[in-house]
């Protein structure tokens, strides 16, 4: 079996070890992984802010990228949602089908473990941390990602904290968190305000740049960690 | 305030008005946690996706259903009036006010009249108009547009609203809420009992029987369409439903939907005036009113909005929304369906900032009784205000270096490798908690500045 890791925009420039990680466990667990070198985005910026031709090529180009893919593999649920949209976007243009295609082969990491490897222990390395996980949005919503990324964390040993505003939108929205700073910030702050945890983890960069920007500016002290990064760590440190 | 005005009047309520985000979300969790497990009591996915199916075929045969509608409310005496669009539905009021020489109308709650602003209709012609809703009614007194379709008054705490009592009617401070209610029910009853005229809206109006469908759980609907002599009921075009056997379910997901109830505490059939020997109005009118509806629903994408029942349900269940209330939204209807209803009814020049009060999270669309695709009509109106030239300069800009750089994987590393060769100048480590960059700015005031890693992942690859 061979995994594309499709790293994304956010994740490659700001959460360049979450690579890493996933990298180390796909092959930890048996999988050859390859990095087709000119992937760049998923074009979603451009598409939830309604510039349609300039999704429509970033697209392409990802189309392009990852067409000899067997699986295409993600660390971040919204990016992979995008994807998700591509037959959506090209509905009545040329490359439908290979949307359709890549749609199909293509996974957000816990996803990917559960479903397609269908891989559940990866070791105890989490034993006795406090975790809260951030439902991103479009895994959650979009993709259906509940149980996955929660099985695996409880798995690792990870004691799961609750968390009333678990499923609640965290207030990133892309633009939405410049185009919309007061109202992205309260609800980031309705989200923090209800947590108490030692580690903040979720499949989304997104999401956890702004929540690890307001926890800093709130003086607020939990250790942010994308999933992938806690994943490897729960089998690195069994 | 302006739809148009959106993104200011938000941040200038959080900022001087932060208790409305606790009243709000209180009350928003509350009614989406009962919404949830009222759909969890029944097959709600079934339900949903049949109720869908209802409305599609109703709005795709609309121009059928509604002269059946006219045709079965003329058997049961009820007088029929055509409304293409707000002055029209103002000027048959008028006439109504004038031929029937009202002096006095009950109101009961109804979106339709605040689109069509009845009351400062009604008042210019000197009739004193009472709003019966507790909820409404609370809003008259303060001179205040509702914020949420189902809880108009959901943006005030208790305390504003024993302030306001304790101003104009002297109960004390500290009054428990069931003492509020009495005193707001001893003035309503009076005006109930000597009002001429009561207008009501209609949640559902079956075209086969020419039944006007009416939810509540207060009572004062029943008694502002039962007790003055006149009644108007204020009915949009895509309120109808083709057959008296969907209305049954229809009025049941609707509560589920609303506020987690089986059915509301009232429901309310009218089919025509009092009879000889019965006690009710003399007179029943609807008033069918257009204001935008038939070209929304010639729309090939923005149609779907008009399958909504006016539950709220979308509203409860939106981050966004429950951060402020309606009132930012500077329109009727505000939170998801505000956003895709607003640009259909008033145009995108004036709408255009409320498709944008979104993070897309879909919890609307979960929420929805009728499955309007709200995250989808969202950017479908995003790229038609792009297309339009609305969106701000610097974000056209911005979109056309994406799609370039993101086409270009060489462009990409170079533009990697830029700005960490910039972070790394003296100095440089500022550069992306520089307050002077717009961007930038509005993202780093109240948040901590960007830190990229020391390389990005696509240099780490050949050592991972």
């Amino acid at each position: 079996m061979r995994v594309s890791l499709f790293i994304t925009c956010l994740a490659d420039q700001f959460y360049a070890e979450a690579g890493v990680a996933a990298v180390r466990l796909l092959r930890a667990l048996g999988v050859e992984v390859d990095f087709p070198p000119g992937q760049t985005c998923c074009g979603q910026p451009a598409y939830n802010a309604g510039y349609l031709p300039e999704a429509r090529a970033v697209a392409r180009h990802t189309l392009e990228v990852f067409r000899e893919s067997e699986y295409v593999v993600l660390p971040s649920g919204s990016c992979t949602s995008m994807v998700h949209h591509y037959p959506e976007l090209f509905a009545g243009h040329t490359p439908y089908r290979e949307a359709v295609a890549l749609k199909e082969r293509t996974f957000e990491l816990s996803q990917f473990l559960v479903r397609v490897l269908g891989v559940t222990r990866l070791g105890e390395g989490l034993k006795g941390v406090r975790v809260a996980y951030h439902h991103g949005c479009h895994a959650l919503r979009e993709l259906g990602i509940r149980e996955e990324p929660l099985l695996l964390l409880q798995n690792a040993g990870a004691e799961l904290v609750p968390w009333e505003a678990a499923e609640e939108c965290c207030g990133f929205g892309g633009l939405f968190s410049v185009k919309l700073p007061e109202v992205s910030l309260s609800m980031a702050d309705r989200k923090l305000e209800t947590l108490e945890a030692e580690v903040l983890t979720s499949t989304d960069a997104g999401c956890l740049l702004h929540l690890s920007g307001r926890l800093e500016d709130r003086g607020q002290k939990v250790r942010v960690a994308p999933l992938a990064t806690l994943l490897w760590e729960a089998y690195a440190r069994a | 305030m302006r739809a148009r005005d959106y993104p200011k009047e938000a941040a200038r309520l959080l900022k001087e008005r932060p208790q409305v985000k606790e009243a709000v979300g209180g009350a928003t969790r509350h009614f989406d946690q009962n919404r949830q497990r009222a759909y969890r009591e029944v097959d709600a996915e079934a339900l949903r996706e049949w109720a869908r199916r209802v409305k599609d075929h109703l709005l795709t045969h609309l121009d059928l259903y509604l002269e059946k509608a006219e045709a079965a409310l003329k058997r049961n005496g009820v007088q029929v009036h055509w409304a293409r669009d707000k002055e029209e539905a103002r000027r048959v009021l008028a006439h109504l006010v004038r031929e029937k020489g009202v002096r006095r109308a009950v109101k009961g709650k109804s979106m339709l009249s605040e689109e069509l602003e009845v009351n400062p209709l009604l008042e210019g012609l000197g009739v004193e108009v009472f709003e019966t809703d507790l909820g409404e009614y609370i809003l008259q007194l303060l001179g205040q547009p509702p914020s949420h379709i189902v809880g108009p008054a959901i943006h005030l705490s208790l305390g504003e609203i024993r302030r306001l009592f304790h101003a104009r009617f002297q109960t004390p401070l500290d009054a428990p809420p069931e003492e509020l209610a009495q005193v707001a029910r001893r003035t309503l009853r009076e005006a109930f009992l000597s009002a001429d005229l009561g207008i009501s809206g209609a949640n559902f109006l079956v075209a086969e029987t020419g039944t006007i469908a009416l939810m509540e759980n207060e009572g004062n609907i029943r008694l502002s369409t039962s007790l003055p002599r006149v009644h108007v009921a204020l009915v949009g075009i895509e309120k109808l439903l083709p057959h008296l056997e969907d209305l049954a379910h229809f009025l049941s997901l609707t509560a589920r939907a609303a506020t987690g109830q089986r059915l509301s505490t009232y429901v309310s059939l009218i089919q025509g005036p009092a009879r000889p020997g019965e006690e009710g109005p003399q007179e029943v009118h609807v008033v069918l009113v257009d204001n935008g509806r038939t070209a929304l629903l010639a729309d090939p994408e923005a149609w779907e909005t008009l399958r909504c029942l006016r539950c709220g349900a979308c509203l409860n269940a939106c981050p966004v929304y429950r951060q402020t209330g309606g009132h930012p939204y500077g329109y009727v209807y505000s939170g998801p369906i505000g956003a895709v209803l607003d640009p259909g009814l008033l145009g995108l020049e004036e709408a255009h900032p409320l498709p944008y009060a979104s993070t897309l999270c879909g919890a609307c669309l979960e929420a929805c009784p009728v499955k309007i695709p709200i995250p989808r009509l969202l950017l479908t109106w995003r790229h038609r205000a792009v297309e339009e030239g609305l969106g701000p300069g610097w974000e056209r800009a911005a979109m056309r270096a994406f799609a370039e750089v993101m086409t270009r994987p060489g462009l990409y590393r170079v533009f990697s490798k830029g700005l960490r060769g910039l972070l790394a100048l003296p100095g440089g480590e500022g550069l992306l908690e520089n307050r002077d960059l717009p961007l930038i700015r509005a993202w780093t005031q109240g948040r901590s500045g960007l830190r990229p890693s020391p390389r990005p992942f696509h240099e780490l690859w050949e050592e991972a």
